[in-house]
């Protein structure tokens, strides 16, 4: 728990006039912000606002038009393949195998970032117990309930322990349970020292973040805890503030 | 449109390209003593519709490499003192040598050049009852039995290869586009040359295995010796499975559902390797603009490959032009995916 107390120490997420054009389109507009280790870092924005763009600069799947950043202490731009390293990603299709077993599964994306076997199989034996998956390890993953295949996602994408995990709207199409368990996940995962840059829909999640970012028109509008975001638009909760900003909006849902 | 361009193009197609009937063929003829005789049937084979003098040769070396190369398809051969023995012992023989790497068209070819002497030594001598007089006689070149498997296997070899390489591969890739798996793999420190090759790697495995079973069961059950160098056949195979593979690498980088990368590699593929690749019609009967595209479709040059290898039993040096031309698809298909690829992740 040190870990959250202290975040300051380290920034794992720097950008700097971050933009991304296509064509004339700007779709991310000069955004700059830091995310701290450990952290909780919300990304909100309505469609089109440009958040899976920068979300992918970061990944190093697309590359900035201008403005600079860093992952884990790599430059996005010239160490994209050292920023893959230390990442972990969930998109928001549910992405693993659906032909393969969970275990298989597991292998697998443990094996493509370079894990050694026997840290597969340890690593695999203690996620299964904690999730209480024994008894599907042989289960092929199509035949898991969708609550299920999330949580089993999300532990695949931090079971190479990443510096940053980031999450695209991970919950979609869920209920309001499973996804409070499911953010029991990314709390534990934020305490073992994994930050968590995670996009999401829903302003109920927005509550759970350490800082929340609400992007509006490729630009970052807002910027601050949920709290203090809540004091200064002087609303109830998370949703009063998201519409507040996001009514200034020009450009319609792309 | 893709509705509505369906039936004229197949249509078109259908008529023009679908004949199996001797159009234009190209013939080597050897007189060893032009004389009037000859001449003048020579001018009336090369005037019908059906064939035309491509070589006129000197010896019987230039009608080997008028077949070699593929100039030709029927040579006719007057035997020497054609017209005098004509004259004189009133008979006289002429030989028709035919490619038979494809029987079919090996058959229609001696038919109709038998019908022009025909016709032509009644016109000679109509007084007489002419039969008998000039003696066409036949040899099939290379599939003396005139086993249709010869001709066919080649052409289903380029169509399975095609088909399993590029189909497969582009359906495979796609899928994991759909699946959203294919993002994973991409954001992971995994090269995307590796993905992609690991991608790759089953259909190729499964290609060869294809091409050894082809060739088992054309060699022991259907009894077509591979006539030329193995080697020369298994290199230029490997070359058309990459090129294939390339051409289902490029198919999943524009096409983003199973759907379309089907329905692309099905009508893109299947209907040009099925009507233009001379595996069922012959190339030359097409029109020009349909002989033109089929230029653009590997099978065609491998077909052409495997048959000459195969069949005619030459080596590998005598099929450089496909080899070539395969070559060159390989590195543009190869270059046009990779930049699609790129333009995708941006």
């Amino acid at each position: 728990m040190n870990e959250i107390i202290k975040p300051s120490v380290e920034k794992v997420i720097v950008t700097e006039n971050l933009t991304k054009k296509f064509g004339h389109f700007t779709a991310v507009d000069h955004i700059s912000f830091e995310v701290k280790r450990g952290e909780i870092f919300g990304f909100l924005g309505a469609n089109g606002a440009g958040k899976t763009t920068a979300m992918r600069m970061l990944c190093g799947l697309s590359k900035p038009t201008s403005g600079n950043g860093t992952v884990a202490g790599f430059d996005i731009l010239k160490q994209s393949e050292m920023v893959k390293k230390n990442i972990g990603y969930m998109s928001q299709k549910f992405s693993l195998y659906d032909d393969l077993k969970v275990w298989e599964n597991i292998e697998l994306f443990g094996g493509i970032y370079g894990m050694t076997d026997s840290e597969i199989k340890l690593k695999t034996d203690e996620l299964m117990a904690k999730l209480n998956f024994e008894n599907e390890r042989n289960s092929l993953v199509k035949s898991l309930p969708l609550g299920f295949k999330q949580k089993l996602a999300f532990s695949v994408s931090i079971f190479h322990t990443p510096k940053v995990v980031f999450l695209d709207e991970p919950t979609g199409g869920v209920d309001p349970i499973t996804r409070r368990k499911f953010w029991e996940l990314i709390y534990e995962a934020a305490a073992s020292g994994i930050t968590v840059f995670v996009t999401t829909h829903y302003m109920d999640e927005a509550e759970y973040c350490n800082r929340v970012s609400i992007m509006v028109d490729g630009r970052i509008e807002a910027l601050d805890s949920p709290a203090n975001l809540k004091e200064q638009y002087n609303a109830r909760n998370m949703d009063g503030v998201f519409q507040q900003l996001a009514r200034k909006a020009k450009r319609i849902d792309a | 449109m893709i509705l509505l361009l369906m039936p004229v193009i197949q249509i078109i197609l259908f008529g023009f390209a679908m004949s199996t009937e001797v159009k234009n063929t190209k013939v080597v003829v050897l007189a060893n003593q032009a004389d009037e005789v000859t001449r003048q049937l020579i001018e009336r084979i090369d005037a019908s519709q059906y064939f035309e003098i491509a070589v006129i040769a000197h010896n019987s070396g230039d009608v080997d490499n008028a077949f070699r190369d593929g100039t030709a398809k029927l040579a006719i051969i007057f035997e020497n003192g054609f017209s005098k023995k004509l004259t004189h012992e009133g008979k006289a023989h002429i030989q028709l040598i035919a490619d038979a790497t494809d029987p079919n068209a090996a058959t229609s070819f001696v038919f109709y050049a038998g019908n022009i002497i025909n016709s032509y030594q009644q016109e000679l001598m109509p007084v007489q009852s002419a039969a008998g007089l000039i003696q066409p006689e036949v040899k099939m070149l290379y599939n003396p039995q005139m086993i249709s498997a010869y001709n066919f296997v080649p052409g289903v070899l380029g169509m399975i290869m095609l088909l399993i390489c590029a189909m497969m591969t582009s359906i495979a890739i796609v899928r994991e586009k759909e699946m959203g798996t294919m993002e994973i793999l991409l954001v992971s420190p995994m090269k995307p040359i590796y993905t992609m090759l690991s991608k790759i790697a089953p259909y190729f495995v499964l290609s060869v295995i294809n091409f050894a079973t082809i060739m088992l069961l054309s060699v022991y059950v259907l009894h077509v010796p591979v006539a030329g160098s193995f080697i020369s056949l298994v290199l230029v195979s490997l070359l058309y499975i990459f090129v294939s593979l390339a051409l289902g690498l490029l198919i999943s980088t524009i096409t983003s559902t199973q759907l379309a990368a089907m329905f692309i590699s099905g009508m893109g593929l299947m209907l040009p390797v099925m009507l233009l690749s001379g595996m069922i019609f012959p190339i030359e009967n097409m029109p020009g603009i349909l002989r033109f595209i089929s230029n653009f479709v590997p099978a065609r040059w491998y077909i052409d490959a495997v048959k000459t290898i195969m069949i005619k039993g030459l080596s590998i040096t005598e099929v450089g032009t496909d080899v070539a031309v395969l070559s060159v698809m390989a590195v543009l298909l190869v270059i046009a995916s990779v930049k699609k690829f790129k333009v995708r992740l941006e």
